[in-house]
């Protein structure tokens, strides 16, 4: 078993390998057989696995030690439970089926090998992510997804937008990286260890710690290392304030904006927190300040959604606010919640995305859906699929979204610490907005009468096979993934992988109650969220295929606001000015002034002058004249002279 | 013992004696001969390196491969070489940079071949002696004798201000290392007659000298290092010197100062390093923040790698004066590491000046269209540059900071901003140079890595991406040194 554990990361990487080094002598086809045989090899490992760690066979143990240093140890090693597992399985599950929409949506692109080396890659990262059983490697596999989300989003790197995308989200990351690696050091200081189970165990003692880091102000230890931490976890999964650089990347090709930036790299935020739950237990402000970062997002974000033409930044919205009702169950210490929805959204965002690439690919790489609609008759595998995947993120009972979702709004419910009423509020209300921008999507792009020019509405036809067998694949856990609930969420399925202190169990609660998928069903009909939910789509059917003058009178009546949400409360521009201008002026400032004038202009080439000066001066005296020699000793007696007589 | 020789003096003497083989080659109508002169001769300098390697026993905490023959009785000199779990990685180091700066000269050195090629190999073994001398008025002859080579190779195939470049470097060099004598001197008058290094470790010194004499090694290595706000040579340096030169400056000759520190100023004045560490950590954390702000902004890629490069050494001043393993280990290993990644930068910004004759971010633009091999490289050394975990950068960063945050905070948090601002400005300069579609004709007209470029950034990419994936072996031999160090400092001589 312990070898098929390497196998997971390392078959991809094998591939990124094949494809990234010898592709350019064994050709695309080769390379994607190539990638895809070597990932599905991780899937079906992952799957053995999975099965294995169902069966109780839970594993943590080392690889090889990466360094000894200051008589503490760091190792590369796995860290195999139930959270690894699923995450293992969905990231091989959606990893494959990306990888073969690849084949379909990249065709014919000089950079095709590039693409398959570069999503292998990213698969290997995000499995030594997971899989890792300590701070040091969790590091490795976090900035190494970080890194292949920056080649991703520039794959396009003539495109200036796609270039400058990159750079974005990768410094935006390194802003998240730079308060996770400060928490990984005090995590070191305080524990001795970066070993998750070393930490974990001495966690407890911990708890009362103080820590003093601005003089006269007493935090606790543990307080200050989980907002570190979470400050990564903002970074990587894109919450507010770190959002910023989620909605850029959508320069990149749509697989990857399904792959990397809905399923998988932006939850390892999510995975990290709940990885951490014994650490985040003990600091109840910790908690308070995700409740409240995660419910900004949640609900912001999803305004923000109903505004954009963009189908991709529809979607990319989209992702922001589901990663904000996520974060919001981690604050809520509905970590299995957090977990479930997890997957469930990955599968319903990759259909989202990749159904969104269908019909890029059918449009001919148009975006704005304003020049599409009617669809619906042309592409009708694309439509069906994302219409499941539209009636799962709204959260329609019987759909997987709705059970994930349901379950946070609940457990947030519970919620005594600060934070938890705002956070309820967000997420309630968001029900509504997601309910409305998801099918402003669908009926504006499938939906009333077709918008797009002629010559574009007369090549309109499905997507090959390879595009809409992953699409179908996906469909399927988007329907039923939900009704895993039972287990999943209420039952012991996590075990000792999530630890959550008796006074935030909020899910213990909530399971008390639960009788079955079937009940948690029929109980929804009287609850907000349904009607909320119900209240969305009729919303969206009423003003995009019945009334479609509404929309327009509305923009122009609610101007300001709707600038504001158009131009995303204009907080690129004020990153923009604050930051990028900022330290360019600094910097600016520091070379001209601190090197160039003060240190050389003053001390350096300041020094040569004094010393030039002096030697001129010196040299007055070295005329080479006798009687200037001559006169010189004369006063020179005559001074000490001078001087001895007195 | 290799073959009968001492193995240091082997280290030392045979690149000095092929450096001189080349000389004696003369005009360039030899120049194929001095060529492969040099380069047989930088192997075979690496070559028997490698027994230090093998040979070396990292439980031992005494001074390896010992050589001591009196030199000038009349003043206790002695020819006295050896070298511990500090040293030797950074001789092995150098004995690896000096191939490459000779093959990345190949092409674009066309006159006097033969004194280039020569300086460089002389510059090597002196290098080493640097390294190996455990006399201290062996160490100061091979010191100041390793500005010379430098002077010469900025000063003759420099570019067009090498004169103020080359002299800036010389002055700023050797006005640091004068006081360094004089403490020489002190101390040897205080030890009763004695320049063994060793015995300057035990001395006893009241606070007042200590700190004199730390003061005076200060100026010695911090204009070496180079530490804010002795730094300005650096850039000018850098920007005129050929490749090779800038290769070499980067890769070895600042690690000198580094050395320095490790050798001389922790262990001979230990109350005193203690005493002023604050002040040094902070002159360090500048280097990090202020100069990573500054190299934000340069127009010239040389100028930025300079830049690049103080901030990155700010690093190894920063661990060494944290007085914990994390701190100097993590110095040792981001000297090692700054060696592979500055060195293969410089490479790569060589690569574009030999194709286009320009070094300024603005004449480029889309080059990974025409050159998508060498893109993939600079892709990779940006990356290290920028402390990415699985290279060699993340390494030593990671554990100063490990050791930072031991001490202070606040250190730890200023000292990790070199996370966005080394992701900043390498990226920046990547994304403006590589990127975008072809921006002019002459950029159309690049074509990408040789064979011979090829082979020399795969070497170093192979160094990066061990040292950051299994940095174990490395820091393995330092252990028992560097604890000893760490004890010995410990122990006050008040």
């Amino acid at each position: 078993m312990q070898k098929l554990y390497l196998l997971v990361p390392l078959a991809p990487l094998f591939g990124a390998l094949i494809a990234g080094l010898l592709g350019r002598f064994i050709g695309p086809v080769w390379s994607h057989r190539a990638t895809i045989s070597l990932v599905f090899v991780a899937l079906i490992a992952s799957i053995i696995i999975f099965m294995d760690v169902l069966d109780g066979n839970v594993f943590n143990g080392s690889v090889y030690t990466w360094l000894v240093t200051g008589n503490t140890t760091f190792e590369i090693g796995f860290l195999i439970d139930q959270l690894s597992a699923t995450m293992m399985v969905i990231v091989s599950l959606v990893s494959l089926m990306v990888h073969i929409y690849t084949i379909g949506y990249m065709k014919g692109d000089p950079g095709y090998q590039r693409f398959f080396s570069y999503i292998s890659l990213f698969t290997f990262s995000m499995m030594m992510l997971v899989m890792s059983n300590n701070f040091l490697q969790l590091f490795f596999g976090w900035e190494a997804v970080g890194l292949v989300s920056y080649l991703l989003i520039g794959f396009w790197y003539t495109r200036p937008t796609a270039i400058y995308a990159n750079m974005k989200a990768f410094l935006v990351n390194r802003v998240g990286d730079f308060g996770f690696l400060l928490g990984i050091a005090l995590v070191l200081m305080h524990f001795g260890s970066l070993d998750y189970a070393t930490v974990f165990a001495q966690a407890p003692n911990m708890a009362n710690e103080t820590v003093e880091l601005i003089p006269g102000m007493s935090w606790l230890v543990i307080t200050v290392i989980c907002i570190l931490l979470f400050i990564g976890a903002m970074g990587k999964s894109a919450q507010f304030p770190l959002h910023v650089w989620l909605p850029d990347s959508m320069e990149g090709p749509t697989p990857i904006s399904a792959l990397i930036h809905a399923a998988t790299m932006v939850t390892a935020g999510i995975f990290m927190v709940a990885r951490m739950s014994p650490l985040f237990e003990l600091s109840d402000t910790a908690l308070s300040t995700i409740l409240v970062v995660g419910g900004i997002t949640t609900l912001f974000m999803a305004l923000v959604a109903v505004v954009q033409n963009d189908i991709k930044r529809v979607v990319a919205y989209s992702t922001l606010s589901q990663l904000g009702y996520m974060t919001v169950a981690l604050g809520a210490s509905a970590y299995s919640a957090a977990i479930f929805h997890l997957m469930t959204h990955a599968f319903f965002k990759a259909v989202l995305f990749l159904g969104a690439g269908s019909v890029i690919i059918a449009m001919h790489h148009e975006q704005n859906m304003l020049k599409m609609g009617g669809l619906k008759k042309y592409l009708p595998i694309t439509y069906w699929t994302m219409f499941v995947a539209a009636v799962a993120s709204a959260g329609v009972p019987g759909f997987s979204g709705f059970f994930s979702k349901d379950a946070i709004i609940e457990a947030v419910a519970f919620v005594d610490i600060p934070g938890g009423g705002f956070a309820y509020f967000c997420v309630l209300t968001t029900v509504f907005v997601t309910a409305l921008y998801t099918f402003r999507l669908i009926f504006m792009t499938f939906h009333g009468e077709p918008r797009m020019d002629t010559h574009t509405k007369e090549h309109l036809h499905e997507s090959p096979w390879v595009v809409t067998v992953p699409l179908v694949i996906l469909a399927i856990p988007t329907v039923g993934a939900g009704w895993f609930i039972g287990p999943m969420v209420f039952g012991d399925y996590f075990g000792d992988a999530i630890h959550v202190l008796p006074h935030h169990d909020a899910i213990e609660k909530l399971g008390a109650e639960f009788t079955g998928i079937g009940g948690m069903m029929v109980h929804a009909l009287s609850t907000a969220p349904f009607w909320l939910s119900v209240a969305g789509i009729a919303t969206a059917w009423f003003l995009y295929t019945v009334r479609t003058d509404i929309p327009g009178k509305i923009k122009s009546r609610c101007g300001p606001i709707h600038t504001l949400l158009d131009r995303k409360y204009y907080i690129d521009e004020l990153y923009s000015w604050l930051f990028a201008r900022g330290t360019r002026a600094l910097g600016t400032g520091l070379w001209k002034y601190g090197d160039v004038k003060i240190i050389d202009g003053f001390f350096v080439n300041g020094t040569a002058r004094v010393v030039a000066w002096t030697a001129m001066l010196v040299r007055r005296f070295q005329t080479g004249y006798i009687y200037h020699y001559a006169f010189t000793m004369i006063v020179g007696i005559f001074a000490i002279l001078t001087l001895w007589l007195y | 013992m290799l073959f009968g020789f001492p193995l240091l003096s082997l280290i030392i003497w045979l690149p000095i004696l092929f450096g001189v083989a080349v000389f004696a080659t003369g005009g360039d109508r030899n120049a194929q001969l001095a060529r492969w002169i040099a380069f047989a001769g930088s192997i075979l300098g690496f070559l028997v390196a490698i027994p230090l390697y093998t040979g070396f026993d990292s439980a031992a905490s005494a001074m390896q491969f010992v050589e001591s023959h009196p030199w000038i009785e009349r003043f206790n000199i002695h020819y006295h070489l050896g070298v511990d779990g500090i040293s030797m990685p950074l001789i092995l180091l150098n004995c690896f940079i000096t191939p490459i700066v000779v093959i990345a000269g190949w092409k674009v050195i066309q006159n006097r071949v033969s004194q280039y090629m020569g300086a460089f190999l002389m510059m090597s073994g002196i290098v080493n002696g640097v390294f190996a001398s455990l006399d201290a008025v062996l160490f100061y002859v091979f010191w100041e004798a390793s500005l010379i080579p430098m002077f010469l190779i900025i000063g003759i195939w420099g570019g067009p201000n090498r004169v103020y470049a080359a002299i800036k470097f010389f002055l700023y060099t050797l006005l640091g290392s004068l006081l360094m004598l004089v403490a020489f001197i002190y101390l040897y008058h205080t030890s009763g007659g004695s320049f063994a290094i060793e015995d300057f470790h035990q001395l006893p010194l009241a606070m007042t000298p200590q700190i004199l004499i730390f003061v005076a090694f200060l100026l010695a290595f911090a204009v070496k290092v180079p530490m804010w706000p002795v730094h300005t040579w650096l850039p000018d340096a850098h920007v005129e010197a050929p490749t090779g030169g800038s290769v070499l400056l980067a890769a070895i000759l600042l690690k000198l100062g580094g050395y320095g520190f490790l050798r001389f100023s922790l262990p001979i004045t230990p109350d005193a390093s203690i005493y002023l560490a604050d002040m040094m950590i902070i002159l360090s954390l500048i280097a990090v923040v202020y100069i990573g702000l500054i190299a934000l902004m340069q127009a010239d890629m040389k100028k930025l790698i300079a830049y690049s490069s103080v901030a990155h050494m700010g690093f190894v001043t920063l661990g060494f004066f944290l007085f914990n393993a994390y701190g100097v280990e993590g110095a040792m290993v981001q000297m090692i590491s700054h060696g592979f990644i500055s060195g293969a930068m410089f490479l790569c910004v060589g690569v574009l000046y030999d194709r286009l004759h320009s070094r300024q971010i603005a004449d480029y633009g889309g080059v990974v269209n025409k050159m998508p091999i060498f893109a993939a490289f600079f892709m990779l050394f940006a990356m290290a540059n920028a402390g990415l975990p699985g290279t060699s950068g993340f390494v030593g960063e990671f554990m100063v900071i490990m050791g930072a945050v031991k001490v202070n905070f606040w250190y730890a948090f200023l000292a990790a901003t070199t996370l966005i601002f080394g992701a900043a400005y390498t990226l920046w300069m990547y994304k403006r140079v590589i990127f975008g579609a072809v921006a002019n004709p002459a950029v159309e007209s690049l074509e990408d890595i040789s064979r011979r470029e090829f082979a020399l950034l795969a070497i170093l990419a192979a160094a990066v991406l061990w040292i950051g994936v299994y940095p174990y072996p490395l820091t393995e031999v330092m252990h028992v040194t560097i604890d000893n160090l760490l004890v010995h400092v410990g122990n006050s001589k008040l």
